[in-house]
């Protein structure tokens, strides 16, 4: 321990709550405080209601928060598979490296280059997605699969291969060594990574932005026409309805993982 | 089904680096047949070999009649027991027991009374709905043994199966391990280990294995009392290893000394290796009698063992508890049976110098 002394500790951890809360947990509080809000003119909020979330409920709003959830859905399984699939046929590789290079790039260059780039790519026959969902999910897909890669490629780099090759000696082969064992040794980290493709995939703007069809409107994109319009307190209820959906998501996946954590 | 395990010239190399070379050896079928040697050895690399594990870049390895050199793991038809246990952490211990059973497609009306049967045979019936982790490393590699033994392989290999264990459980495995064995006379076994006791107590052949080459094969009895390389004799069960000359007429020169020794055929003249377990080196005057400055006095509860500089070489005796010790550096004599002394030819094997 850094800081013995108890009465030093307690200086530490005030001054660590003085610095931290206001930056990390106040902006969350001021958006839950506007979301409830008819005006805010002052230091504080004033007028209560919940019109902003009654209208979240039904139309255009609701909308936008399925099409969030199902892009993020569909880019968490895709991002999944192919990041397992590709940490699993690099692994021990020479190609290792190459890979590991190919799946950090979409994070590496910025989200808009990636949106740009797929808008470009894909605007063609034969290959004409744009205007379509399927281009946000494309986009959404290639942004996460980095972190679904590198967060299954290091859990395999942990895995001890006595357990697979224990199973190999007992005559299962390849197929049932990897749905019987590796994958359950991994579901861990498959579903930290799932949380966390999620909650990036919920929140992705800059690349949606830029390919979006109109009947296919993720949320942050509605939060974020709304507030550009000047309607900020309908804005942070969308805001607030999208956090809770990641967080209740994330609370989900992190059930499994506990669940999952045989050892 | 009885099934032996046939090492034809196998090499193994990792990136340039030959860790076996040219390595053979049978396992007769139904023999429990021990691989020992130190770390880096090759002794893993063979058994690993045997396992489908690692390919080999030269050399055939057969189990029973069929050359499986070529074949996955999972087509090889063995059973094997790790250091580590490599129980599956998700699965309850009868779950581990049944994968293989499962994977070698064995009728489902079968496999519940073969996972029993294998649980009863290692006595962790009691334990079939727990999981690993609530387990004890003992029972673990109880639950490993059983897992392995219950697909009824005609091959068991074991790597160093008791290493992680603690003294007193290991004491227990090793009488477990050696009923597998009586119980099981159809079963091949290949137990690699560094431990010469495991190797003396279980095997029936032990091949002694050093810097990727088989150095020695025979059974224990032989290996233990008339080893056939310093090699042999330094690493199971830690001889003294005497430089010595034959002289004429028989018996051999140590320095100045005339041993009484039989030399068997050799030369006289020519330079041999006088090899005497330390238990059987005595204090006090005696044949063969030694004299040397006390370098070292080591208590080990029942035994002592003392450390004599004689002429420059070091001769260990492990002595009954001595009343009184005698101080460094005082001089003492010790001595051994001319029986109790094995002669080997210099140089026999390549193994001097390793000790």
């Amino acid at each position: 321990m850094l800081v013995h002394s108890p009465r030093a500790r307690l200086a530490v951890q005030a001054a660590f709550f003085a610095l931290f809360l206001p930056v990390f947990a106040l902006p969350f509080l001021v958006i839950v405080a506007a979301s409830l809000a008819t005006g805010w003119s002052g230091a504080f909020p004033s007028g209560a209601t919940l019109d902003h979330y009654r209208a979240v409920t039904h139309g255009d709003a609701l909308d936008a928060l399925t099409t969030s959830v199902l892009t993020a859905v569909a880019a968490s399984a895709a991002a999944l598979v192919t990041g397992t699939w590709a940490a699993l046929a690099a692994r021990g590789t020479r190609a290792r490296r190459v890979v590991d290079l190919l799946f950090v790039l979409p994070v590496a260059v910025p989200s808009v280059v990636v949106g740009l780039s797929l808008l470009v790519a894909f605007s063609k026959p034969p290959f004409l997605l744009n205007g379509t969902p399927a281009i946000v999910v494309l986009a959404h897909t290639i942004l996460v699969t980095a972190f679904a890669y590198q967060s299954v490629a290091a859990a395999l780099d942990r895995l001890d291969p006595a357990c697979e090759q224990a199973a190999a000696s007992l005559g299962a082969g390849p197929l049932r060594v990897l749905v019987q064992v590796k994958l359950p040794l991994l579901l861990p980290s498959l579903s930290a990574a799932a949380g966390l493709c999620f909650a990036l995939s919920m929140g992705e703007l800059s690349a949606t932005m830029m390919l979006y069809p109109p009947d296919w409107l993720p949320l942050p994109v509605k939060v974020f026409a709304s507030t550009d319009r000047g309607a900020l307190f309908p804005g942070a209820a969308l805001a607030v309805v999208l956090m809770v959906t990641t967080l209740l998501a994330l609370f989900a996946v992190s059930r499994i993982r506990t669940k999952a954590a045989y050892r | 089904m009885s099934t032996g395990i046939r090492f034809d010239g196998v090499s193994v190399a990792y990136g340039g680096n030959t860790v076996l070379e040219s390595f053979g050896l049978t396992v007769e079928p139904g023999e429990f047949m021990a691989l020992l040697g130190p770390s880096g050895s090759g002794k893993t690399t063979a058994l690993r070999a045997v396992a489908g594990f690692v390919r080999p870049t030269a050399g055939r390895v057969f189990i029973g009649d069929r050359d499986v050199t070529d074949l996955p793991p999972h087509r090889r038809g063995i059973g094997m027991v790790v250091q580590q246990y490599a129980l599956f952490p998700h699965m309850k211990v009868d779950a581990n027991v049944a994968f293989g059973l499962k994977a070698r497609k064995a009728p489902r009306s079968e496999i519940a009374a073969r996972v029993a049967e294998a649980l009863e045979m290692t006595g962790m019936s009691a334990y079939a709905g727990r999981y690993p982790r609530e387990l004890s490393g003992g029972q673990q590699q109880r639950v490993a043994v059983a897992r392995a033994l219950a697909v009824r392989p005609g091959v068991l290999l074991l790597d160093e199966p008791l290493s992680a264990l603690d003294a007193q459980l290991r004491s227990g495995m090793l009488a477990e391990l050696a009923r597998l064995h009586r119980e099981l006379p159809d079963v091949s076994m290949l137990y690699v280990t560094h431990d010469q006791i495991e190797a003396l107590t279980l095997a029936d052949r032990i091949a002694v294995m050093d810097g990727g080459r088989l150095q020695d094969c025979g059974t224990p009895q032989d290996l233990y009392r008339r080893p056939g390389t310093a090699f042999t004799a330094s690493f199971v069960g830690g001889a003294n290893l005497l430089p010595v000359t034959v002289a004429d007429g028989g018996g051999v020169h140590l320095g100045g000394t005339r041993l009484d020794v039989a030399a068997g055929g050799a030369a006289a003249g020519a330079p041999a290796t006088l090899c005497v377990r330390p238990h059987l080196v005595g204090l006090g005057e005696g044949p063969n009698a030694l004299r040397g400055t006390v370098a070292e006095v080591q208590w080990r509860g029942a035994t002592h063992r003392l450390c004599v500089d004689v002429a420059g070489h070091r001769v260990t005796a492990d002595l009954r508890e001595l009343r009184e010790t005698p101080p460094l550096g005082t001089e003492v004599t010790v001595h051994f049976a001319a029986h109790d002394a094995v002669l080997l030819p210099a140089g026999a094997g390549g193994g001097e110098g390793r000790g």
